[in-house]
Formats: C-alpha cells, structure tokens, sequence
C-alpha cells in the first residue's frame, strides 16, 4: 500500500528522483526550483540516493553536464526556473537533438524585467519548440507520478527524447498538501533499466553530436521529427501502465464537466484546481461550463484535443505568458491553429492572466468566462485581451 | 554519403564507426604542395611540429617526409624550416 | 468538517510557514485534506511574512492565498503597525494574539468585528523553551479555538521535526492551549 503523506510540492518531485534511482544531478539552485535541488543535495550526501549530485556554475553548464552523463548512459535529472531555463536555451536543443532522455521539473516562473521570482509560464513557452516532451501537472500528486513517467518514456528505445515535467513556480512548488508516495516496489515494477543503445564507452567508440552540413541536416531534423511524432504510442502506454501499478490515470487532454458544456475554460498546470471550483460555481448558477486541462503540450495531441472541443460554442484559453504583438497567448494560437480546419469548432478567446504570480482566484475564472463568451459575441478589436490589469 | 536518407540515420546522428575521419581526403584541397632537399634536412623535426595538419610522416632512419593524402598545402613547414630545405610549388610544376 | 482557512502572521524566521506545515502534516496523518504554503517570494529573515493553512475533510482545490481567513494568527504585537492583519477576517471569525495586554485592551483595539483570544506566548516560550520563538506556543492557541487536529496529533510531526527539543516545544504548545484566554469562553 502507498503510504499517504503530507508533503511540499517540490519534495514530491525529489522523492520520485530518488526513488527512480538516478546516476547523476546536475543542477544550479533558482528560485521557486531550489528546495528540489536542496533536497536531492541532501539525499546525495546522506547516502540516501547512490548518485553523483554535480553542483555547476550556471543553468547552461547544468544542461550541458547533462548532456555529458546521460550520453554514457546514466539516469539523469535536473531542475530549473525561469530565466534558468533561458539560460539552458540552446543546450536544450542539443539534448533532444541527440536524443539524450534527460528528465527536467522546471518550477515554472516569470522572465525578467522586472525581475519576478513568481509564477507564470513564459519560460517554458519560450523553449516549447526545443524538441522536448512537455507535460505540465497539476498538484504534487502529479508532480510526484509525472517524474517517474518521465523516465519510463523518454528512456524507452522507442522514444529517447528527454522530457519536461512543469510544475508551477510556488503555487506548486512551495505547497504542503497530502500525497500518495510511491512504494520502491511498485516504482522498480514500472520503471526498467535504462539501457541507451549506443552509450559513449571506451570499449565501442561513437561520434556523438557531429558535423552536418546542408546535405544532411534536413534529413537528420526529418528523422528527429518522425522519430517525435513516434513517441505518442510510448507517451500512452506508460500512462497505461502507471495506471496499471499505481492506479492513478493520466490522459494527454483531461476535462471537467466538459461533457455537454457550451462554453469551455482552458487551462493548464496548477490553476486548473483553481478553475474547477469556478466551474462548480457557474454550474449551480445553471450555466453550462466545462474545464479542458492540458497536460501533454509535446507532442501536441490533436486528435483527443479536437475531439474533446467540437461541440463547445466557445472556448477561452487562460495563456499565462505574453507573445508581444503575437496572434494570443501561446496556447491560444496554437489551439486556434488546430481548428481552424475543422467543420466544428468553438470560437477561440484568448485571454492573458497569472502573470508573475499574480493569484488566479474562482471568481477571475468566472469574470474570464463572462468576458470570453461577451468576446466571442461582440467580436473584438484585439487578438488577445490582458484581464485583471488595474486601470 | 551525399545518397543517405533521412531513414539512414542512426539514433540522435551518431557515427558508429571510430575514425571515420581517417577516409576523409583533404589532400585535394591543394594547391601548393612541398617539395624537399633530402640533403639538407638535419631531421630536426620542426616541420613534424608545426604541420597543424599532423601530414608530417617520419621514416624508419628518422628523415620526414609528406603524406600527400591530408596535406592541404598550407606552406607552414616550409615557413618554418630552419634550413629552408621545404619549398612550395604549384601542383602543376612537377 | 468545511475547509478552515488560518492565516498566520509573523516575521520571516519566526517559524510561521513551519507551524502551518506541522499542523497541515499532522491533519494528513489523521486522514484529513489539507495544505500550507507561504507568502511566496524571496526569503527575508525580519521581514513581514504570512503563511497560510486549510484544513477540511474535502479534497482542497483552491490555490490562492488567503483573503478572507477564518481565523487569524499574529506571532508577534509589533506587527499591527505595519500590517493590516485582520483584513478579510470574517465576521465570526477570529484574532489570536500573542501579547501580554488584557482581552479587554486587545478588544477595543482590534476587536471590531471579530472575535479576540490573547495569549502571552512569549512568557510561556521563554520560560518552556528558553527561547523567544513562539511559533510553537502558538500553535496550541489556535488548536484552543479551531480543533483542526488534536493536541496530541501533533506530538508525531514536532517530534520529527524538532528530535531532541520537541518535549520542550510539545510542553510550550500545551501550556498555550490551556492559558490561552478566548472571547466570550
């Protein structure tokens, strides 16, 4: 039996690490990132996790270390925020690039200036094109189930591609709450040994991360991205069997009350407890509102996504993060994009808020779906709209 | 190489086969090659030294000689020769 | 059970964000939903800080901070200068102070509308812990006026989390519970 414990979010995640039996941490403290590090710090140095914890001078050596380890074969994971994040940018696109499954729980935070150690998801929505898988939780419980997940898919031959747990910077990060631990058993049954196919080792010398120059780079991106477009099979299947061992089920695109809903909230990571509520409000005050949550971002599931949405009228996004003078918020364009082909399609609002940790109360998401459903009446003369900004 | 496909390529481009640099000419970047007077070369082995190609070969009596298949002509040896027993001439000359 | 909001105020280093983790730990074990967090942001020993608590017998969905607290925890008087403590203190709810004036004194000042419950937290931290941290201390005040837990439920999570001078902070946390002086009780 899984024990239930109260623990914070962070710890959630450091507790699967250890328990994933990772070789290497390699990591530089952020804030809201830092009590993960810290604790996998302290399980190195305790004897409580057989790794080598790596301390590095900058985010950019973390993911470049990273790369270095998990290339011999060893399990590795790291951890990150915000302008860390940035910093890691160019060394993220090595990682997926050479196809180096490296697990990363990035405490979602805002980008400076001015500087903001709070939460928003303007880092991760900087770096959604690097070729990582993405998923974003929810509650540490999530937190806590993801991170293993995590390793179980990218490690697979079929896959090997790192992959990106979001957890959102101090509304989930720094949050004590109940969870359901995962026993060493259960976590050996589900998670095999890595085994990296062609390991840098002395005995069977490779060339890792060479040259390519035109006449090969486009067939080398070409076999990256199928290789990618593969990984939705494995992404499922390790959802299929983590429900199997631990009994919690986990699904690319997941709802609440969205069933006959005319109208549709979309959120993603922890704000999406906080939209149920809002939900639950508006449904006894008679109005037909749902809840879509995504939680895998990379690779973007179209299918479940189009089918869960079709008969919606209409359908506003909750972006928290800017593209300046862009379409909307990140996830609206992209949700926009994905339906403007289809023959039934709710109307898409994008709405941009939680900005820099600013809190997302029920009663927002109530104004945010009276305001989308006004939008999508009247029509408006913006892409996007910015809500709870003082006038 | 230039007929590989996309299908082709191994996990992440890695090259399975250790030095496979080695097949790689770069000798027919030329333009100029050496030429030397064995006579009077003291065999200090500057131009061993400096060649950034490592084109330099040493011979069982110790006397260097070029190898031709990465030389691309750079001129250093013979820059650097303190006999100035290196010369460079157009591939052409000879 | 509906889920009990507590907001504590205190400074950064008093132990605040602690004594709601210790109490939402020690209602988990009892099988109970609950969660702690702190005011989020940089950490800064002195400075004015809050940490929040919900408690219930219901899975806990809202993440916001909270504006509008059942009850309220002050760890040190001096804050009423510079913070507004009781805001969005419900009308039945109610201010726990640590201070050494009367409930009569504490009433007409920060009485208006709310219930008051004073305790010297202080005397009985230095006399039972030999220390001027009242973090513990106040956590039986407010297990006095909200029954979040049993006293006793928290015997397991100060024991792990203070090993050797757990007794003496298990001892402070009692004295609390029984000195503490409620309004209209």
């Amino acid at each position: 039996m899984a024990k239930k414990v109260g623990m914070e979010g962070s710890l959630a995640v450091s507790e699967a690490v250890k328990l994933a039996n990772t070789d290497v941490v390699a990591a530089y403290p952020i804030t809201p990132q830092t009590h993960i590090v810290e604790s996998l710090a302290e399980m190195v140095a305790n004897g409580d996790l057989d790794a080598e914890y790596i301390p590095v001078e900058s985010e950019h050596s973390a993911m470049s270390a990273c790369l270095g380890s998990s290339a011999v074969g060893a399990r590795t994971f790291t951890a990150t925020a915000g302008q860390g994040l940035e910093l890691m940018h160019e060394v993220l696109y090595v990682a997926s690039s050479m196809r180096l499954p490296i697990v990363m729980a990035v405490a979602n935070r805002a980008l400076s200036s001015p500087l903001s150690v709070w939460g928003d998801h303007s880092d991760v929505m900087a770096v959604r094109d690097c070729g990582w898988i993405q998923v974003f939780a929810e509650n540490a419980q999530e937190a806590h189930d993801l991170v293993l997940w995590a390793f179980r898919v990218g490690e697979d031959t079929n896959v090997l591609f790192p992959v990106m747990v979001n957890i959102d910077g101090f509304n989930l990060s720094h949050v004590t709450e109940p969870l359901l631990l995962m026993e060493q058993a259960d976590v050996d049954k589900y998670l095999p040994v890595n085994k990296y196919p062609l390991p840098l080792h002395p005995d069977k010398p490779v060339t890792m991360g060479a040259f390519g120059p035109p006449f090969i780079y486009t067939e080398a991106k070409k076999a990256q991205e199928v290789a990618f477009q593969n990984t939705k099979e494995t992404i499922l299947k390790g959802w299929d069997e983590f429900e199997k061992v631990f009994g919690r089920r986990y699904s690319p695109i997941e709802t609440y009350q969205a069933d006959d809903a005319e109208t549709l909230l979309l959120t993603m990571g922890s704000l999406s407890e906080t939209a149920s509520l809002a939900v639950d409000n508006m449904r006894e005050q008679g109005k037909k509102v749902g809840l879509v949550k995504i939680r895998l971002w990379r690779p973007f599931p179209f299918e479940e996504f189009r089918k869960t949405v079709k008969n919606a009228n209409v359908l506003v996004v909750l972006d928290r993060c800017l593209s300046f003078g862009g379409p909307g918020g990140p996830v609206a364009s992209e949700v926009r994009s994905a339906l403007y082909d289809q023959a039934n399609r709710p109307k898409v609002v994008s709405l941009i808020g939680g900005l820099g940790g600013r809190d997302v109360t029920p009663q927002n998401f109530e104004y945010m779906v009276d305001r989308g459903l006004e939008i999508a009446e009247k029509g408006s003369d913006s892409e996007y709209e910015m809500i709870g900004v003082r006038k | 190489m230039a007929d590989l496909t996309w299908k082709d390529m191994e996990i992440g481009n890695i090259i399975t086969t250790p030095g496979s640099a080695r097949a790689y000419r770069t000798g027919d970047w030329r333009s100029d090659k050496p030429i030397k007077d064995y006579e009077t070369c003291i065999k200090c082995g500057m131009c061993w030294l400096y060649c950034p190609e490592a084109a330099i070969t040493i011979d069982d009596d110790g006397m260097y000689g070029f190898d031709l298949f990465y030389c691309k002509g750079c001129g250093i040896c013979a820059e650097e020769c303190p006999k100035k027993c290196i010369t460079m001439i157009e591939e052409e000359e000879v | 059970m509906p889920i009990t909001e507590v907001r504590w105020h205190g400074r950064g280093g008093q132990g605040a964000v602690t004594s709601t983790e210790l109490i939402a730990l020690a209602a988990i074990n009892k099988e109970k939903y609950a969660q702690s967090f702190p005011s989020f942001g940089p950490e800064r020993r002195g400075a004015p800080v809050q940490a929040f608590l919900r408690v219930g017998d219901e899975p806990i969905r809202v993440r916001s901070e909270i504006t509008e607290p059942d009850v309220v925890v002050v760890l040190n008087p001096d804050l009423f200068e510079s913070v507004d403590v009781t805001s969005g203190l419900k009308e039945n709810g109610i201010l726990v102070i640590n201070t050494r004036k009367s409930l009569e004194e504490v009433k007409a000042t920060y009485g208006k509308g709310h219930r008051v419950a004073i305790v010297n937290a202080m005397k009985i931290a230095r006399e039972s812990i030999g220390l001027p941290i009242t973090n513990t201390t106040m956590m039986g005040a407010l297990l006095k006026v909200a029954p979040l837990v049993e006293l006793d439920d928290m015997i397991g999570p100060l024991e792990h989390r203070f090993g050797k001078v757990a007794e003496k902070n298990i001892t402070a946390m009692k004295r609390a519970y029984q000195e503490i002086v409620v309004e209209g009780q």
